[in-house]
């Protein structure tokens, strides 16, 4: 059961998923402000009256290509305070990147499959609202079949890449400790040394830091 | 040896007597007699009736009409001379234009150059040619059938043939043996030119001239774009349809099992939902790489670029990448894709290769892409694999796909394609 209850704005075009998502939500306990079937009423709305999270589809009208997306970006470059959950029907990397280009972490990119694990989704969705990063396995997965040469990674181990793979993901030590079938002793060990190697400064959360200079790659 | 292809290259050739060509050319003489014949009466029976109801308006459309029949005349005529050219006359008529009336035809082709030409090879057919192949068609033949007819007249009368009097049926059949095939040999060559240069004139005169050729070509071309570009729509439709319908219901389905699980108690009936959300979940995967194949969504939002970035990091092998390609038209975006994608699944599945790479940029107005593996090798384009089928789109669109393959590897692949449309 979440930990608070957000005020959530759902931008999603087809009804059907627009309905399924807010019966999802509302369930949770969440309170679904508004629900919006294209990028311009929800730029309208949340400009209006800031909620605390946006969830939003990747394609909408009137262009279906990637209006949600430009929205997101509008909606990180004016009110930075709102976390913002994306949804989008392909693992296709190249829509999160251009999602991360300014961000600083409260994201989520999700397919929408993974709404049906509706445990981890609201999981998902608190760890967004709180300033968290979240990324679909399956495009983390595709991201680390990537093979890096150069940047700040290729100094990491293939553990600590592991472990930084999972950290995107969204999961605490514990449950990536679970994971690895290693103790959470040994995770933060790696995750120490995950820091060190990739030289963040401290001022803000290392491990958001982390995780979106894995996802930039 | 190749069949020759004219009767010139017939004629040359030493096999020329005992080849079909000397009967081709006895046909194409002797059926000059009755078609010539049959034009010549055609043409002055529309001439005459021209002529007769000139003053009144129908006769004015009589004459319009002469280009027509010099047409028909022409179509007859090019389907004639197959007899003598293997590859017989390309056709210089335009194509006619899609939705036009019976009449809007009518002017479409008696206004063509074409026609015209046809309507004067009409005439000078009708009026010289013919009596021409009648005289030496009609000696030739006549001769040679009296060489083969010598030992039954024998038999009735005396032949003479100069000096030499011919009175028994033996001595007709010695003649025919002594005769018959030099006479042959004679009427074959000589009655050879004669209807080869008739051809000749044929083909000058009813064949495509350059421009009609190249405007054939460019209206070949442009009916393969609109394939392709068909193709393209079809394709785009069909993913819009799958997104939007198939793939929305069956996240809804996901969401709903989903929700099913969490207020359901531990026990049979739980364990079977969550066994139909794992199966939902994997048809909606299938279906994902299903519409990725179909028309990649990423192609047409981020282009080029990013669509093989997508396939690279699916490869079960390092892909290095260097494309530095701007956004170009969706067929050519979509051609070059295709051509990558199956490439690389290529690659993967039979060169045996450890690293490949991708290279791709714009040369003056030319889009060119390389992929190279460093396999086995002995890869070929019609090979059975899907290459065959995106090099048929290439060329639609005025490109190229070239392999170069060695035993033994590196296989070489380069693409080649004009990036601007319709050129």
């Amino acid at each position: 059961m979440p930990t608070r209850r957000l005020s959530i704005v759902l931008a999603e075009d087809s009804l059907l998923l627009r309905e399924g998502l807010a019966s999802i939500l509302d369930r949770a306990g969440h309170d679904v402000r508004d629900t919006v079937g294209d990028a311009d009423t929800l730029l309208a709305v949340v400009r209006k009256e800031p909620p605390d999270l946006v969830i939003t589809d990747v394609r909408m009208p009137p262009g279906h290509s990637d209006e949600g997306l430009r929205a997101a970006a509008a909606i990180r470059d004016e009110l930075p305070a709102i976390g913002i959950l994306v949804l989008s029907q392909y693992v296709a990397d190249a829509y999160l990147s251009s999602l991360l280009e300014t961000t600083t972490g409260g994201i989520g990119y999700l397919l929408k499959d993974r709404v049906g694990h509706v445990t981890e989704f609201l999981e998902s969705l608190d760890r967004v609202a709180d300033g968290g990063t979240v990324v679909d396995p399956e495009v983390v997965r595709q991201l680390l079949a990537r093979r890096r040469n150069d940047g700040p990674l290729a100094a990491l181990t293939p553990r600590e890449l592991e472990v930084l793979a999972l950290m995107a993901e969204g999961r605490v030590n514990a449950s990536i400790a679970e994971q690895l079938v290693v103790s959470e002793a040994a995770v933060r060990k790696h995750v120490g040394n995950i820091f060190a190697k990739l030289d963040l400064d401290d001022g803000r959360d290392r491990r958001v830091s982390a995780v979106l200079t894995y996802l930039r790659g | 040896m190749d069949d020759p292809k004219t009767v010139w290259a017939a004629l040359a050739s030493p096999r020329y007597l005992i080849s079909s060509w000397p009967w081709r050319v006895y046909g194409y003489l002797l059926s000059s007699v009755p078609a010539g014949a049959l034009a010549l009466g055609v043409l002055i029976g529309a001439a005459g009736i021209g002529a007769l109801l000139s003053p009144i308006f129908i006769g004015i459309i009589m004459m319009m009409a002469f280009p027509l029949i010099g047409a028909g005349i022409g179509w007859f005529e090019r389907w004639r001379a197959g007899l003598m050219l293997v590859d017989g006359i390309k056709s210089p008529h335009a194509k006619l234009p899609l939705g036009l009336t019976f009449r809007e035809r009518y002017k479409f082709r008696r206004r063509e150059q074409a026609s015209m030409r046809a309507l004067g090879y009409s005439v000078v057919y009708a009026v010289f040619v013919w009596p021409f192949s009648a005289l030496f068609g009609g000696l030739g033949v006549a001769v040679l059938l009296i060489t083969l007819a010598t030992p039954f007249l024998a038999e009735t009368d005396d032949v003479v043939m100069w000096s030499w009097k011919i009175n028994s049926i033996s001595e007709g059949l010695l003649f025919t043996v002594l005769f018959g095939p030099l006479f042959f040999a004679v009427s074959s060559y000589l009655l050879g030119v004669i209807a080869g240069a008739e051809v000749e004139l044929a083909k000058a005169m009813l064949g495509p001239r350059q421009n009609e050729l190249q405007r054939n070509l460019a209206e070949i071309r442009r009916s393969r774009l609109d394939l392709v570009d068909a193709f393209e729509t079809e394709r785009a439709r069909i993913e819009r349809h799958l997104h939007d319908g198939v793939q929305q219901r069956l996240v809804g389905l996901t969401m709903t099992l989903g929700l099913a699980e969490l207020d359901l108690p531990e026990g049979e009936g739980r364990r079977l939902v969550v066994k139909a959300h794992s199966e939902a979940e994997a048809a909606l995967a299938d279906l994902r790489a299903a519409v990725r194949g179909i028309h990649p969504r990423v192609l047409v939002d981020h282009g080029i670029e990013a669509a093989v970035r997508e396939v690279a990091d699916r490869m079960p092998l390092p892909v290095v990448l260097s494309l530095s390609v701007p956004r170009l038209p969706p067929p050519i975006e979509a051609a070059a894709y295709f051509v990558v994608s199956e490439a690389l699944s290529n690659v993967a599945k039979h060169a045996q290769a450890t690293t490949c790479e991708v290279t791709g940029w714009i040369d003056r107005d030319q889009l060119v892409i390389n992929v190279r593996d460093d396999g086995i090798g002995g890869a070929t384009l019609g090979g059975g694999t899907g290459l065959t089928g995106l090099v048929t789109r290439l060329d639609a669109l005025g490109g190229t796909l070239d392999v170069d393959s060695p035993p033994g590897g590196p296989t070489r692949l380069r693409m080649e394609c004009p990036c601007r449309l319709g050129d």
